[in-house]
């Protein structure tokens, strides 16, 4: 990253924190005056100190209204200080509050294409843990660096103003901390590294033997896994007693560069008093000096590495934020509420990548209340046509017309809510039964809600969970079988009583008696809608008006399934390798 | 927390030394302020250089010596915190292998390997911190007080009154903000849940238009967390700014009654300057509590999340250690006597009442809906569960009669999901029996149809595996799992929906070989099959049907076929067109 595009980034989280300039100004004038109270009351005290010189010599009327400014200057330096804290919690909580709402709200915008070519776990990082450390780095991190530069800049000042020769002193001796940490730092480097290997091996190791406990278990595989894990975990203790002691050697090395500071000081101070032109007071601020302008230093190394990764972080934000959104609609787009349920694809293709077509020229005319089943091998392109159906992806060539409107003229939340949709990959959030079931239809009343249930024969698993429709399922349903959340997904589907209906695999993990009830059930619902069916398992198609066997991104036959299975084409070897006859 | 001081015990030397150690550089560390003022009142005062050089160098020598007892309390500290990590994980990973199926259900593997690791590591940093930090503060802050006594008591008690006050500040700043680092950190989840959900479901969230609700979802998600953040944030904005306040009037009357004294010659000024810089290095220590105070309750949480493993008791312990002798005369293999089943927490059985017999060397076949108990049912055979009611018995024997490992040893069982370990897949076929040499698993990878694809890989027995068997697919995973049962020849094999990702035909030449295998062996291998479909169950024995946790039907196919309404149901929806169009 050059130096322009650092800038580029910070100035475009400033941007963020714009609105809250306020505070950010509040933030910047306190931090101003509370260092220099902060840095001014060593020379009050010092000068506090040279009036109590010895017995007898003691100067009070003097040394009253040096302490009542000392009492003064330490209060409102508190004050600036706390002031300055609240301005900067305000900017950065709301600053990060602000990205991640905009980031979040990009996602709900971006096209599908985007979010399925990405890794989940990339995104959720992003939102999570890179705007935490632009939180840390930049905005902590900037308001640690001003404060210590200002520190570093005053004190240097108030020393080389109070006496030249000793603040030479340790402006020399100083930027060897700074070396020393930059040196731990460097050599401690390979050990963290092969620390961090090691517990990635161990994490592995727990993640398999410990999320497959109960397979360990049937196995009696228990002290063979004990074995293997406390290999690496010894492993891990030499890397690691060798990498934390390696990495705290910083913090005692600095502070003896730092006693070292502090002793010469003391030394050439004490010596300039001797030689005069030099006071114990002003010896004693000195040394104050001496202990605070070291500290921002070892912090200023801290917060440098701190910034770079948040500045990282930024870009790795900034690049989700930047993505396109999907083309808004056209203005003058319908917003049908039912349809008749015709569909028209006409010479649509499409593809994910350029270079490898996928559907090509495809043709299809479904009439209202026809049943339509999609069938054929792994990646011939069932699913994407349904993704094209949804407008989920927008087709390459060709339009796709519902009751003879062009999809692309139809907006695109009142087109995808014409169709009810039940997908292999269900989908469950965390929050009750109820919930997900109502999810298309948020105002149904739990009368419907028990309906679409038992329509979708769940109702008798979900009363046999322990808090029955109100049991909270957890975070994608970890809490109930695959089966089960399909047959929530359907019933999710059937309250919505939708025009056109999509089932993609929708029941391969129910068994086969409850799923010829459900296609009865469907078959009911959707007398005289449209429905669109992908499976494999071809007892689930047989019902069909219309097969289309693809292959390909092609539609290579179609007919009824007695049409195509006296065709004795490819659906015939289809339908027959799933019934061989065992013995 | 104390607890855990059991796993320090082999590093009592390094928990004992390293503070020790600790101390003794902060002994130094308090000597410097008095070598100032010796150098100040002797040397300055008398203008002696050479006095001035003499201690600067002592000084240096004092910063020395801190540094040389420093680095020795952080190797002991990095030693018996890392050693303290390694234990506890140690016995936790043991714990975790003697709990049942019901303690790992109850706490869940997920949280489980967090709590191994993260929490784990928590509590390591504490005890570095122990060993760092917790006799250094406390101990700057008593020896400053101490040392400022020494020097001058009356002016000490200005001391008196500044620490307790610095303290209780303290307290009180902490109580009230550390609790909601940890809601913060819950929120913080829920916004990650969120956009977890969001991301997983935009299918789902698109289809419906729920776009603008998760917008504001998400949106209230985050504002919560900030709004909790700038409460806790105004909480702990007041600490620095009141210890130093306390410090600095401290300061100041340290200087007027300093003056005083000095005035009245019972102290020097030297002696002030000291004062001065002990209250500031009982400021600076009181900010290390501070911080310490976050550390601790941090790994306090993680304490009592690892404890709660650590003392979950199995449910499932031998009650006898003496192996079960073969049964002399011929019982049945496997009996379920009136077996019932609920799960914890859940609300109605999962099995209900039921009694079965399975004659040895016979083939069980278990079909039904899905949830109706098929997996609970076999779980109950290797006694992962144990029963509510009733009893299984295996050659005769309750299984709780049984060492668990001798119950274990008799069966196999390839589970539903076929999960493989990184390693080769040699070390993969071991599981059952570690020595099994490669003609047996040869054998075995022979009868669950994988030796074919297992020849053509390069590497053969040795390919490696890779974590989760990402490198095969699914339906080679499962025919591996077959396999890893079949090496050791069991007494029982059980076979859970097994083969749901094998084609039917690789299927049904699974079984037959199966079968084979069985008969080879001299009828020794009962067998069971779980599964939804008729066809592959519809060769045995004998076949149960269940719904809803009871049997609804025991029988062969033909008498089930006859006699069974939902067998016949199942049966015809898998297979009526086949019969009428195909056979007859």
């Amino acid at each position: 990253m050059d130096m322009e595009k650092r800038t580029d980034l910070f100035k475009r989280i400033l941007t963020f924190a714009k609105p809250y300039w306020l505070y950010l100004a509040g933030a910047v004038v306190s931090a101003l005056l509370s260092v220099s109270m902060v840095l001014y009351a060593p020379i009050l005290i010092g000068q506090g100190i040279d009036q109590i010189v010895a017995p007898g010599k003691v100067a009070f009327d003097q040394l009253l209204p040096i302490l009542g400014e000392l009492i003064a200057v330490a209060l409102l330096g508190a004050l600036f200080q706390w002031l300055m804290t609240l301005c900067t919690n305000m900017v950065t909580y709301k600053t990060v509050r602000d990205l991640r709402v905009c980031v979040f709200n990009k996602l709900e915008e971006i096209p599908l294409s985007k979010i399925d070519s990405r890794s989940h776990g990339d995104i959720i990082s992003r939102i999570i843990n890179d705007i935490d450390s632009i939180s840390d780095g930049l905005l902590q991190g900037f308001s640690q660096l001003f404060t210590g530069i200002i520190t570093i800049v005053i004190t240097l000042g108030y020393m080389l103003a109070i006496n030249f020769k000793v603040g030479l002193v340790v402006v020399v001796i100083t930027p060897l901390s700074l070396f020393v940490a930059s040196f731990i730092a460097k050599h401690s480097f390979s050990m963290f590294r092969r620390q961090s290997a090691i517990k990635g091996q161990l994490s592995g190791c727990i993640e398999e033997l410990v999320g497959n406990q109960k397979v360990v278990k049937a196995f009696c595989y228990e002290e063979r896994a004990q074995k293997e894990f406390d290999r690496i975990n010894h492993e891990l203790y030499d890397a690691g007693v060798k990498a934390q002691f390696y990495s705290s050697l910083t913090n005692p090395c600095t502070r003896f560069v730092n006693s070292v500071v502090y002793a010469a000081v003391a030394l050439v101070g004490a010596l300039s008093c001797i030689g005069g032109g030099f006071t114990v007071g002003a010896l004693s601020s000195f040394l104050t000096y001496a202990n605070q302008y070291t500290k921002p230093f070892n912090e200023i190394s801290g917060v440098v590495t701190e910034l770079q990764t948040a500045l990282a972080s930024a870009k790795r934000v900034f690049a989700v934020m930047d993505e396109p959104a999907e083309t808004p609609d056209d203005p003058d787009a319908a917003h049908p509420s039912r349809a008749e349920g015709r569909v028209e694809i006409d010479h649509v293709s499409f593809s994910y990548h350029k270079e490898h077509p996928l559907i090509q020229d495809f043709n299809l005319k479904v009439q209202p209340g026809q049943r339509i089943a999609l069938v054929g091998p792994t990646g011939c392109g069932k699913t994407t046509m349904i993704n094209l159906l949804m407008r989920f992806y927008d087709t390459d060539e060709g339009e796709i017309r519902v009751d003879g409107v062009p999809s692309q003229k139809i907006a695109r939340d009142a087109l995808r809510s014409l169709y009810g949709m039940v997908l292999q990959d269900t989908w469950m959030f965390k929050g009750s039964v109820r919930d997900n079931i109502a999810y298309g239809k948020p105002d149904a009343t739990d009368e419907e809600v028990v309906a679409a249930a038992k329509a979708a024969f769940a109702h008798s698993f979900i009363m046999r969970l322990p808090q029955g429709y109100d049991t909270i399922l957890s975070e994608d349903g970890g809490n109930i079988s695959q089966g089960q959340k399909q047959l929530l997904c359907i019933a999710r589907a059937m309250l919505t009583k939708p025009s056109i209906l999509i089932l993609d695999e929708a029941t391969s993990s129910i068994d086969t008696r409850t799923e010829v009830k459900i296609q009865k059930a469907f078959a009911e619902m959707m007398k005289g809608h449209t429905s669109f069916v992908v499976a494999h398992r071809l007892s689930t198609i047989r019902e069909a008006d219309c097969i289309l066997v693809m292959r390909d991104g092609k539609v290579i036959e179609q007919g009824t399934h007695t049409e195509l299975l006296e065709k004795n084409g490819f659906y015939h070897e289809l339908y027959y390798s799933q019934f061989v006859r065992t013995e | 927390m104390l607890k855990f001081a059991k796993y320090l015990k082999s590093f009592q030397k390094e928990v004992f030394l390293g503070p020790v150690f600790k101390l003794i550089e902060a002994i130094f560390e308090l000597i410097v302020p008095l070598v100032m003022a010796r150098m100040i009142d002797v040397g300055i005062a008398n203008g002696d250089r050479f006095y001035v050089i003499k201690m600067g160098c002592v000084m240096i020598l004092l910063g020395l010596v801190g540094l040389g007892c420093a680095l020795i309390c952080q190797y002991f500290a990095a030693k018996a915190s890392q050693g303290f990590g390694t234990v506890v994980r140690s016995e936790m990973f043991a714990h975790i292998n003697s709990l049942s199926h019901g303690e790992i259900d109850q706490i869940g593997t997920p949280s489980l390997i967090t709590r191994i690791t993260n929490d784990v590591n928590q509590l390591q940093l504490a005890v570095a911190m122990l060993i760092r930090l917790v006799v250094r503060a406390p101990f700057l802050v008593i020896g400053a007080t101490v040392m400022a006594v020494i020097i001058d008591w009356k002016l000490a008690l200005i001391f008196f009154l500044a620490a307790p006050l610095v303290a209780v500040v303290l307290y009180f700043i902490m109580s009230r903000s550390v609790p909601y680092y940890r809601i913060i950190q819950r929120k913080l989840d829920r916004i990650s849940l969120i956009t977890r959900e969001n991301l997983s479901g935009v299918r789902v969230i698109r289809a419906f238009s729920r776009q603008e609700q998760e917008k504001s979802r998400f949106s209230a998600a985050s504002d919560d967390q900030m709004e909790t953040s700038i409460r806790v944030g105004k909480i702990s904005a007041l600490l620095n700014p009141l210890t130093s306040t306390i410090i600095n009037l401290a300061i100041a009357a340290v200087v007027w009654f300093g003056g005083v004294r000095v005035n009245a010659g019972g102290m020097t000024q030297g002696e002030v300057i000291a004062f001065v810089n002990y209250l500031n290095q009982i400021l600076l220590a009181m900010i290390v509590v501070a911080n310490l105070v976050v550390i601790f309750t941090k790994a306090s949480a993680s304490a009592a999340r690892v404890n709660e493993v650590m003392e979950l008791a199995p449910s499932i312990v031998n009650r006898t250690l003496k192996e079960v002798e073969p049964p002399k005369q011929d019982v049945s293999k496997i009996s379920f006597e009136d077996v019932s089943f609920v799960y914890p927490d859940a609300g109605d059985y999962a099995i209900h009442d039921l009694s079965l017999e399975v004659g040895r060397g016979q083939t069980l076949g278990i079909i039904g809906g899905t949830g109706c108990g098929k997996s609970t049912m076999i779980n109950l055979i290797p006694r992962f569960y144990e029963v509510s009611k009733g009893c299984v018995k295996v050659d005769g024997t309750d299984v709780r009669d049984f060492p668990v490992r001798q119950l274990r040893k008799k069966i196999s069982m390839v589970p539903q999901k076929a999960v493989l370990f990184s390693g080769t897949l040699r070390k993969n076929m071991q599981w059952r029996d570690e020595d099994a040499s490669d003609e047996e698993i040869w054998k075995a990878l022979e009868v669950a149809q994988a030796a074919e694809f297992v020849r053509k890989l390069p590497d053969g027995l040795d390919t490696m595996i890779l974590q989760g068997g990402k490198n095969l697919s699914g339906g080679q995973k499962q025919r591996l799992t077959i396999a890893r049962a079949l090496v050791g020849s069991p007494e029982i094999l059980i076979l859970d929906d097994s083969a749901s990702a094998l084609d039917f035909a690789t299927d049904a030449a699974l079984r037959q070989s199966i079968a084979a295998l069985s008969k080879e062996s001299g009828n020794n291998m009962t067998v069971i099959l779980v599964s939804q479909r008729a066809n592959t169950v519809r060769y045995s024995d004998k076949i149960i049907v269940l719904d809803d946790g009871r049997a609804v039907g025991i029988g062969t196919h033909e008498q089930l076929l006859a006699g069974c309404e939902q067998y016949r149901e199942i049966y015809w929806s898998q297979n009526e067109e086949n019969e009428k169009g195909g056979q007859e």
